[in-house]
């Protein structure tokens, strides 16, 4: 799709922008707002360097940027505050994460709900503390409660009372119900602190396999494009050649080599990451998922309905056994009737 | 999109698209004589859509979606797909402008400084605008009220005013055009009201407020006076963006209930209204 390409490559290499029209460029924003990429996109251009029409509205997008930010490390303090006697490192997750550790992929980044990580061991107390300083279930369904607690990587969504935003606790990065069951224990244990406030956040490695494990282990690959984008962000800015040893050893020992080494693929082929040569190489599957991260149109929609069906059914067939995923599709399908 | 219009109101560029050539072309009809939008390149679009391809068809409804993230807004029938347009563009707005202060208020001006009213679905804001406006005050919206965030001027955002079920007739009956009237809403009757070319003309001057104004419709007059620490809470409630723009919202609707007086204002009926509203003015 046009509008998915010309956002590629204007956030690959700004100076493509140089000489679009005004419907190139209405094609662009709107994308780019769709994928949730737009405030990246305003921290990448030069306001400069484009009609005075797209520099106020890029404008709109960085203050925004900041403004979520702002507001997403301000929720990170409060769950920190909330579960401090606990005595955990509370360990943060994707833009959260970025955003505190001052990254290059939280530069802009939309940040939604904040994202922590917390062994197993403890997330009935974890539960407990975020429920006594103000947070709130948001799933009133019993049968969905209990999916949550019995067969997802995370409590049901919580959401803060006053605040109105969500908290996701996690306990692992990808359902036990999947294939491959990454090492909690070993996410946990390496984790890097954030200065002396009592965050903190996964290694260098775990990252780039968290993030690979939620674009092609858990989910649809909607938003795909955003998540590529951190991957080559964070990618970008390691230096050692022994990082990439260290990725390959710990995308195997969560059991996540073939996700971590299509993110790195798709992420040079997308945007150009330097990656280590032995990593490059083809896959017959990745022009499919190229595809399917392309699918943006100029108004915004997702097209390629077909292409989109295939990877929404085999998000289900990743996160569930198939009798499994029989049972729960039936309960989802006659319970509301 | 098969369909599409652009156009710019006050300072927001919007882009429309539809799988139905209907809305459109009500909206070329409401909007004719509206500039494209700056550069050509929108600020915000509005998708109307079908949710499955046989619907464009079949029992059509307009489902309404755009760059911000709508709450489940229920389809609408095509014959009221310019509602629909209304709604989505509204949406937009206040979901995703953040160049602005927002307030839902009506807005009206004489002798360059801007009377402000604001209140819920029926407090009467949009019938008092459009009637003053009839009366030569010049109509800066019936809907949001754009408080500049540098220098707390009122920027105006002059669309077709939507006047609700009794309210077609009391405009009517004081003189107006009002039409498209769609019957069977779920707001009811809605009836537009073209601003006259002058407000459209001028929709890029923007002016001081002086005035801020909370119209009560059916109860007997009473004026009573509003603390500042009040407005503000009242306000902070009626501004859709108030909270995503952080410090800067907060300075622009400090000052604004700092430097203009607000009043809560209870009438019977449109006259009542329209006279109490030239006495308060007259003793600012």
């Amino acid at each position: 799709m046009k509008a998915a390409r010309l956002l590629v490559s204007a956030l690959r290499d700004p100076a493509t922008v140089a000489g679009l029209s005004a419907d190139d460029w209405t094609m662009l924003l709107t994308a780019a707002r769709a994928e949730r990429l737009i405030g990246t996109l305003a921290y990448r251009l030069d306001m400069r360097a484009v009609p005075p029409a797209v520099a106020r509205i890029l404008a709109d997008a960085r203050e925004g940027a900041v403004e979520e930010r702002r507001a997403a490390l301000w929720e990170a303090e409060m769950a920190r505050r909330a579960l401090a006697p606990l005595g955990l490192p509370l360990v943060l997750l994707k833009g959260t994460a970025f955003a505190a550790a001052g990254l290059d992929a939280g530069q802009g980044r939309s940040i939604g709900d904040l994202d922590i990580l917390v062994p197993r061991a403890a997330i009935d107390e974890a539960e407990r503390a975020l429920r006594a300083a103000g947070w709130e279930p948001i799933k009133e369904d019993a049968y969905d409660d209990a999916y949550y607690r019995r067969w997802m990587h995370e409590l049901p969504p919580l959401i803060h009372r006053d605040r109105d935003r969500m908290i996701d606790v996690h306990h692992t990065i990808l359902p036990p119900t999947a294939r491959p069951t990454p090492d909690a224990a070993a996410l946990l244990a390496d984790a890097v602190p954030l200065g002396d406030g009592g965050l903190a956040m996964l290694s260098p490695a775990d990252i780039v396999v968290h993030a690979a494990a939620h674009l092609f282990a858990d989910g649809d690959l909607a938003g795909g494009l955003r998540n590529l984008w951190d991957i080559d962000r964070l990618l970008r800015e390691q230096d050692d050649p022994a990082y990439w040893v260290t990725l390959r050893e710990r995308a195997r020992r969560h059991q996540l080599s073939t996700e971590v080494a299509r993110a790195v693929r798709l992420s040079a082929s997308l945007y150009g990451t330097p990656i280590s040569p032995d990593w490059r190489g083809a896959n017959p599957l990745d022009p499919l998922y190229r595809r399917r991260l392309l699918v943006r149109d100029g108004w915004g929609r997702q097209g390629r309905s077909f292409t989109r069906l295939g990877f929404y059914v085999r998000s289900h067939w990743l996160r569930m056994p198939p009798l499994m995923l029989a049972g729960h599709l039936w309960t989802k399908a006659t319970k509301k009737g | 999109m098969r369909h599409e219009i652009a156009l710019r109101v006050g300072p927001v560029g919007f882009r429309i698209g539809s799988d139905w050539g209907g809305p459109i072309a009500a909206v070329r009809q409401l909007y004719a004589g509206y500039p494209a939008p700056d550069g050509g390149v929108p600020d915000m679009t509005v998708r109307l859509y079908a949710e499955r391809p046989w619907r464009r068809f079949v029992r059509p409804s307009v489902a309404i979606s755009g760059d911000f993230w709508l709450p489940d807004a229920a389809p609408l029938p095509l014959a009221q797909g310019l509602l629909a347009a209304e709604m989505g563009m509204n949406l937009q707005v206040a979901l995703g402008w953040r160049r602005h202060l927002l307030l839902h208020c009506s807005a009206v001006e004489r002798d360059g400084r801007v009377l402000l009213m604001s209140g819920a679905s029926g407090s009467g804001k949009s019938t008092l605008a459009t009637l003053l406006a009839m009366r030569g005050w010049r109509f800066l919206g019936d809907e949001f009220a754009f408080v500049a965030l540098e220098d707390g001027r009122i920027h105006p955002f002059p669309r077709a005013s939507s006047l609700k079920n009794e309210a077609v007739a009391a405009v009517q009956m004081a003189g107006g055009m009002v039409g498209p009237v769609l019957a069977g809403t779920p707001k009811g009757t809605i009836g537009y009201w073209r601003p006259p070319v002058d407000a459209i003309a001028r929709m890029a001057e923007a002016a001081p407020p002086a005035l801020l104004l909370f119209p009560r419709f059916g109860r007997p007059e009473q004026v009573e006076r509003l603390a500042a620490s009040e407005t503000f809470m009242l306000l902070t409630q009626a501004s859709t963006n108030y909270v995503a723009l952080g410090e800067a919202g907060f300075a622009a609707l400090t000052r604004l209930v700092q430097g203009v007086p607000s009043l809560a204002v209870d009438y019977p009926d449109g006259e009542a209204g329209l006279r109490l509203v030239e006495t308060l003015w007259g003793g600012l």
